[in-house]
């Protein structure tokens, strides 16, 4: 009984939320015709906002765990504020700024969800970026040799289940290490990207060969990364839709038995294996949903971007997902995960680097200065875990 | 008639590469009774014990379970009919709470393929299980990692009892309880075998087996070497049966002379993380200082700030008189005060590595030259210690972990004495070291103080405090409570001392 108060009233707050969002973003209101897109990103924000708090659990320990990531943002943020309140030419808290941060925190989140949840399970997944980067080209090569833009959607993402698939199979049957595995896919799945398209690809390439595709290509466009065909933003519909999936990941990690048994598995395999669970199973499963959600965050990246690059797209994404998920609550070590953490920590690579063009870092120095940023992150992280400790005794 | 047995197992054989582990054992659990197994090290207890519970499949021979021929495909069928294993490497997922762990893998879901979770009825069912085996209800929530040795084991015991077990096999489950927590262990021992539950237990500790055992089957070298029943269970009986002839002078003391100058002297040393009172403490030469105390009572800790392994924040130590200021391990080593470390595995050696190279590690110095291995030096060093400790093993270049336990402690000395130690803190020397290798290292712990080095050494085996000290004091939270001359010594003088009792 009380769990369906608790519930309810998560709902209504998210119903609140998204109302007052809505309000001061001078949004069109989601009442009109349906199947309107903003009826769409209304409702599903509302949704997965519900079904994120609902499933996060409020102890100290959950919030000690992400008070590190906490502070940076906060820190940053602030930082921000006062640029924009006392430097009257530069404007990072308006709309616009806003939703570019948000949108990335979006592509960069759909992976985050995939890599944390194998560390989770005691793996590691380097190929990500690459996967990124062959989905990306994979996806506009397709639509350009005349593939209908669906189509090509779903071809992507079964290329993203099979390459999860490898993946598990070489790591679960074969008993290699998956830190090797996805080196070694690393480098291969770059390969096949720079095989399959020498030169970048693109939507308008795409538009042009093959008219009748253009409308469909449109709306798929703003339905998912928000853009109009005119490449404006409307709404950083990334977020959202990265929002849904981290909804239905902390579903499954927090409410569902199989979360229950990527916890085990990650902290003792052997335990697990004892209570009957299908570790090797597991573990395969989760390569699936890593690889998969790389590939849809491929598909995400040319949409948002317009084309990509064999050679360079979704470069060092791995890492940049590593570190969110590390900075979001999950050790490495495997067996910690906060699905609402995670969230979070895909926050902080975007906001840095915006942060760093507003403060005029120059280029040569963002690299050091986002390391360095990353890094006292995480020492906050690790010195308030031992803190913890010491004060537990 | 009496009723019909539990569990037979007939004429068992299991073949691994190289070494008949069972050879043709039989063994007969009754429903209802503490059948303890006993044997040394490599006589074939883990292999037989892992049989019974579907770890292994057997090469040859029959089980029969409640009767019928059974072949369990693994621990999970195992668990299934009722056999559960309680590891000496918990199983627990350490992250999660009891009550997951009770119910890990057969969860109560809704949703059909979702497996969306259901907690309550496992919040209210595995309340009960936890009073059945003495633990507070309101523990479900507790995460597992967060609780002592002996509760984490007693949740273990408790999902075995929800998946409604009829034989329980313990593997040394006491071995790292305290000692209250080994008496409730008894207790729940006690209610399960009331309840119908046979338990089938391995332990090391005799004095345990005496106490809680019914009967004791005992094997050697892979075979059945008898049996005994409750009324024989003495010690003698044991091991006599364990090792197959009478053990003479298990505690020898043929060289010890009477004790010289002192060597080490703690003077109101204190620690970080320690007790506040500061503790003070004198081992001379030729003597072997026994320390006894329950565990937690802080030996452990007092040793490791003497050997730079914790801070010292007050106190001095004398070596022969002079204070030795001891900031980091290579002090104490340089200094000749040597520690042969309470986990063997962990601290004690580097498994992966060969015997030699354990043997070198810490006497690089000395088998170098300007920076360079002198490799004859390094070969006679090894082909020394592992003729004079009568070290069992193919080759230097055997790795040190496929040695057994007794063999392993005996490299972790050979460590040392190449160094000349003068005064030589054992932690726990003999844990896990089967009855046989224990007597050598008695002798070789006697052959030490004969030749004059103060040895310092931190037991929780009883017989061994009683056989092999000199001088004993006993410790309690932390500070000394008492000390006792070898006349003084008795098991009541140090449990009472250990305990808080008082001289």
């Amino acid at each position: 009984m009380s769990g369906t108060i608790k519930l309810g009233s998560i709902f209504a707050g998210s119903l609140g939320a998204v109302a007052i969002l809505w309000f001061t973003l001078a949004l069109p209101w989601p009442t009109t015709s349906l199947g309107n897109r903003y009826q769409l990103w209304s409702i599903s924000l509302v949704v997965s906002l519900t079904l994120l708090c609902f499933t996060f659990e409020l102890s100290w320990r959950n919030m000690l765990r992400l008070l590190g990531v906490l502070v940076l943002l906060g820190s940053i943020l602030g930082r921000l504020a006062i640029i924009q309140f006392l430097e009257g030419d530069k404007t990072p808290l308006d709309k616009s700024n806003i939703f570019a941060i948000l949108s990335e925190q979006g592509s960069l989140g759909i992976i985050t969800l995939g890599a944390a949840l194998l560390i989770l399970t005691g793996g590691i997944d380097l190929s990500v970026g690459s996967v990124v980067g062959l989905a990306a080209v994979t996806f506009g090569t397709l639509m350009e040799m005349g593939c209908p833009p669906l189509a090509a959607l779903a071809i992507v993402l079964l290329l993203g289940v099979a390459i999860g698939f490898t993946n598990g199979l070489l790591v679960t049957q074969l008993k290699l290490q998956s830190f090797l595995v996805t080196l070694c896919g690393m480098f291969m799945f770059r390969g096949f990207a720079r095989a399959i398209n020498t030169s970048n690809t693109g939507l308008q390439q795409a538009k042009s060969n093959h008219p009748e595709f253009a409308e469909s290509l449109d709306s798929m466009r703003a339905l998912l990364v928000g853009k109009a065909a005119n490449g404006a933003v409307e709404f950083p519909a990334t977020l959202v839709v990265m929002m849904l999936l981290a909804a239905i990941v902390a579903v499954i990690l927090h409410k569902s038995a199989y979360g229950r048994y990527w916890f085990a598995i990650g902290y003792n395999d052997q335990a697990a294996r004892y209570a009957g669970i299908g570790v090797e199973r597991q573990r395969l499963s989760v390569f699936v949903i890593c690889s998969t959600l790389a590939a849809f965050a491929g598909i995400l990246l040319l949409l948002w971007g317009g084309s990509a690059n064999p050679s360079n797209a979704g470069n060092s994404y791995e890492l940049y997902a590593i570190t969110a998920a590390v900075l979001g609550g999950v050790s490495l070590k495997g067996g910690e995960c906060i699905a609402a953490g995670l969230i979070l920590g895909a926050l902080v690579q975007p906001i840095i680097f915006n942060w760093m063009s507003f403060d005029q870092i120059p280029d040569s120095a963002q690299l050091w200065v986002m390391g360095l940023a990353l890094l006292s992150g995480t020492i906050a992280d690790e010195l308030i875990r031992r803190f913890r400790r010491r004060a537990k005794g | 008639m009496p009723e019909e047995p539990l569990l037979i197992a007939r004429a068992i054989r299991k073949q691994f590469p190289g070494v008949l582990a069972l050879d043709d054992v039989s063994v007969t659990v009754r429903a209802g009774e503490v059948l303890a197994l006993v044997g040394e090290n490599g006589a074939g207890k883990s292999t037989l014990m892992k049989i019974l519970a579907g770890v292994y499949q057997p090469d040859g021979g029959e089980i029969l379970y409640r009767g019928q021929p059974v072949t369990f495909s693994g621990p999970l069928a195992a668990m299934k009919s009722g056999v559960s294993l309680i590891h000496q490497e918990l199983n627990l997922a350490e992250n999660l709470s009891v009550q997951d762990n009770l119910f890990l893998g057969r969860e109560n879901t809704f949703g059909g393929p979702l497996k969306l979770l259901d907690n309550r009825p496992a919040a209210k069912s595995g309340g009960v299980l936890l009073e059945r085996v003495g633990l507070p209800a309101s523990y479900v929530s507790k995460i597992v990692g967060e609780l002592p040795p002996g509760q984490k084991q007693l949740v273990e015991i408790a999902r075995a009892i929800g998946l409604d077990a009829k034989l329980l096999i313990m593997d040394e489950p006491t071995s790292s309880l305290t000692q209250a927590e080994t008496d409730r262990l008894y207790e729940v021992i006690a209610a399960l075998k009331a309840s119908g539950v046979s338990i089938v237990y391995i332990s090391h500790r005799l004095a345990e087996i005496r106490r809680c055992a019914d009967r004791a089957v005992v094997l050697r070298d892979g075979r059945n070497a008898g049996e005994l029943a409750k009324a024989e269970l003495t010690h003698d009986n044991i091991v006599r049966m364990m090792v197959g002839r009478d053990l003479k002078q298990f505690f020898p003391r043929n060289h010890r002379t009477t004790a010289g100058a002192t060597v080490l002297e703690l003077d109101g040393l204190c620690y970080r993380g320690g007790p506040t009172k500061p503790l003070s403490l004198q081992v001379r030469a030729g003597e072997v200082l026994g320390m006894a105390g329950l565990i937690g009572a802080g030996r452990t800790e007092l040793s490791e700030a003497v050997f730079g392994l914790r801070s010292q924040s007050a106190g001095r130590v004398l070596l022969n008189g002079d204070a030795v200021r001891i900031r980091k391990p290579a002090d104490a080593i340089r200094a000749g005060i040597l520690l042969v470390p309470e986990d063997r595995r962990k601290h004690g050696l580097v498994l992966e590595a060969s015997v030699g190279a354990n043997l070198s590690l810490p006497n690089l110095d000395r088998i170098s030259h300007r920076g360079f291995l002198d490799d004859g030096a390094e070969r006679s060093l090894h082909a020394e210690m592992i003729e004079q400790l009568r070290v069992k093993t193919p080759s230097a270049a055997q790795a040190v972990g496929l040695l057994s336990g007794g063999n392993q402690q005996k490299v972790v000395f050979g460590k040392w004495l190449a160094r000349g130690p003068k005064v030589l803190i054992l932690d726990e020397p003999t844990r896990g070291v089967d009855v046989g290798a224990k007597t050598e290292i008695y002798t070789l712990i006697d052959e030490l103080a004969g030749r004059g080095v103060a040895i310092w050494m931190i037991t929780s085996d009883m017989e061994e405090l009683l056989g092999v000290s000199d001088r004993a004091v006993v410790m309690h939270e932390g500070h000394i409570a008492g000390e006792l001359t070898r006349a003084e010594m008795t098991e009541q003088a140090v449990m009472n001392l250990a305990t808080g009792g008082g001289a």
